[in-house]
């Protein structure tokens, strides 16, 4: 400790142990401050008591605490910092066995997965070909993938079994509902359960995620930021996945030998199921490759989504032309208004809690208002659809789903809104969304479970 | 008297919180307030003051603020919003609760006590 703050008057030893504070990563420029104005304090009241500058320095540094013991409280005391810090910290040993049984644990989950997308084949369910099931893969995609990631946080978070239980009951559930309920031929609500199904059964994941502790609102916070750390990993993945596919299937192809098919048969969907355990696994124990471009890559996208949003709001203003209500119409809507939920909900996770509003606030605000406008409207074209044509299931659910939204959406940009003007805290703002959260899920298996029955299964 | 960890941890939110509500106050101010209302019996680190500070501004219990000291340094104040007054209502019933239990198999009136020393 006392160290590097040798020689020197108690102005350079103070300088000296700023920056020593400030190589750590969990105490911001502002708390070096504020320690510094009670070091000064501390320093000025022991040289009334008659200590010597440098001797008040050293008892007014130690009485401070070690720099050790003092980062691992602010970063207890701020998780956001605590989880950059911990799983990358220099000091940790490289390859602990904990470490390595994880990834062992990993891949054995991914080579499980890989097992059970392959598995329906032995009875004759064929995932590609002219007799495919393609509607039996589809309804149960999420079936041979979330499990598999639930059951590796199961087990990192020593869920204890009345916890497994309650994981495993989604899941139960959610296979009765996609292979036992009598869907008509080329049935809506089908499509509807293949769709939602993976987004209910993700918020099980969620459960795992939080080990159980899902009413605690920094959970679910981390949950949202993994879920965008490990999109970024899947997508990573599945672009070198994929050059490494079609070079496989090039040099293959340059000895006279086709490999397509073994690829198409099993590389590609064991790798696609597979990965998405290893990219959990990676999201959970590389944190700190993607901490530095998370932050990047939302300050990227926010400003280009807003163009992109307000430019559609003015060219439909100029030309007056409404929004179309066909069914892919609908689901592209629904999908781009979610996606800037996401960018707003993982900007929000990225996020400082205690810094001051600043101009990427009211970039948020700008992109949050302008996806509230193309709400609105979306949500204006489908009620005038449902009063002319009456209901359909895919227009139930395009509503249920809108509404959410606006509901996410209407109370992010009041809540920014009041940040900007400093009636707000930041932390109302995180804690809303987080509060919020749980309706997703809910609607989400509101449309799995009942819409089959209320809409007879057309 | 080294008081153990554990207590010094449980009562630091509520120390800190009932300090405030008696004024607005920062880091070293509220360390020796501490120091005085304990009689130097009750010894935190000093710099574990601030993660338990920012934490109750997290929660929305305390508001912080940037001021000045009197030799002109940049000083961060905090002050008991309605939020933290509640919720150390709350507190203070927990912890006679707490202490009732603790008198009932024979500990001796902590709470009455300190509360005469206060006064005293």
């Amino acid at each position: 400790m006392t160290g590097p703050f040798a020689g020197g008057t108690v102005e350079e030893r103070i300088d000296d142990w700023r920056r020593y504070l400030g190589r750590r990563r969990e105490i911001r420029t502002a708390d070096v401050d504020e320690l510094e104005d009670h070091l000064r304090d501390e320093i000025a009241a022991l040289r009334e008591v008659g200590l010597a500058d440098d001797e008040a320095f050293l008892v007014a540094v130690r009485r401070l605490g070690d720099v050790d013991t003092l980062s691992r409280e602010f970063a207890r005391e701020h998780t956001e910092r605590l989880w950059k810090q911990i799983l990358v910290s220099p000091r940790a040993e490289p390859a602990s066995p904990a470490r390595r049984r994880e990834a062992w644990v990993a891949i054995a989950l991914a080579v499980g997965a890989a097992l059970a997308v392959k598995a329906p084949e032995l009875f004759g369910l064929r995932l590609e070909g002219p007799s495919a099931a393609t509607g039996f893969y589809a309804r149960n995609f999420s079936l041979f993938v979330l499990p598999f990631l639930a059951a590796f946080f199961a087990w990192k978070r020593g869920l204890d079994r009345g916890g497994v239980l309650r994981l495993a009951l989604p899941f139960v559930a959610g296979a009765v509902v996609v292979n036992v309920l009598p869907f008509g031929p080329a049935s809506h609500t089908e499509r509807l359960v293949a769709l939602h199904l993976p987004i209910a059964l993700w918020f099980a994941v969620g459960f795992a995620y939080a080990g159980g502790r899902w009413r605690d609102h920094d959970r679910r916070m981390d949950f949202v930021r993994f879920s965008g750390e490990w999109f970024i990993y899947y997508a990573l993945i599945a672009l070198g996945g994929g050059v490494l596919v079609g070079f496989t299937a090039f040099v293959f192809h340059s000895i006279g030998l086709d490999v397509e098919s073994l690829l198409e048969r099993w590389v590609l969907p064991c790798g696609v199921v597979g990965a998405a355990v290893v990219a959990a696994w990676l999201a959970e124990a590389k944190q700190g490759v993607i901490e530095n471009m998370a932050p990047v890559l939302t300050l990227v996208f926010t400003p280009l989504f807003a163009v992109a949003l307000l430019a559609f709001l003015a060219t439909m203003l100029w030309t007056g032309n409404g929004i179309g209500v066909e069914r892919e119409v609908l689901i592209g809507f629904d999908l781009l208004l979610a996606l800037v939920l996401g960018l707003l909900l993982y900007a929000i996770s990225a996020r400082d809690p205690q810094a001051p509003p600043g101009g990427f606030d009211a970039l948020q605000l700008l992109l949050v208002t302008s996806a509230l406008v193309v709400d609105a409207l979306a949500l204006w074209a489908i009620s005038a659809r449902i009063s002319e044509f009456g209901v359909s299931p895919n227009k139930v659910a395009a509503l249920g789903e809108n509404l959410i939204l606006l509901g996410s959406l209407g109370g992010s940009a009041w809540l920014y809104a009041r940040l900007l003007v400093g009636r707000g805290r930041f932390a109302t703002l995180e804690r809303w969304q987080t509060a919020y959260l749980p309706v997703i899920p809910i609607w989400a298996w509101g449309v799995v479970v009942l819409f089959p029955v209320l809409f007879g299964y057309r | 008297m080294n008081i153990d960890k554990d207590l010094v941890a449980a009562s630091a939110a509520p120390l800190v919180l009932a300090i405030l509500r008696e004024e607005e106050s920062y880091g070293y101010a509220i360390l020796k307030r501490v120091e005085e209302l304990s009689g130097g019996e009750l010894q935190w680190t000093d710099g574990m003051l601030y993660p338990v500070l920012h934490r109750l501004e997290r929660a929305g219990y305390v508001e912080a603020s940037w001021g000045r000291s009197e030799a002109g340094r940049r000083r961060k104040y905090y002050r008991l919003t309605g939020g933290g007054a509640k919720r150390l209502e709350v507190q203070q019933r927990q912890w006679r609760v707490v202490d009732r239990t603790l008198r009932a198999v024979g500990f001796p009136a902590a709470l009455r006590w300190r509360a005469k020393e206060a006064w005293a």
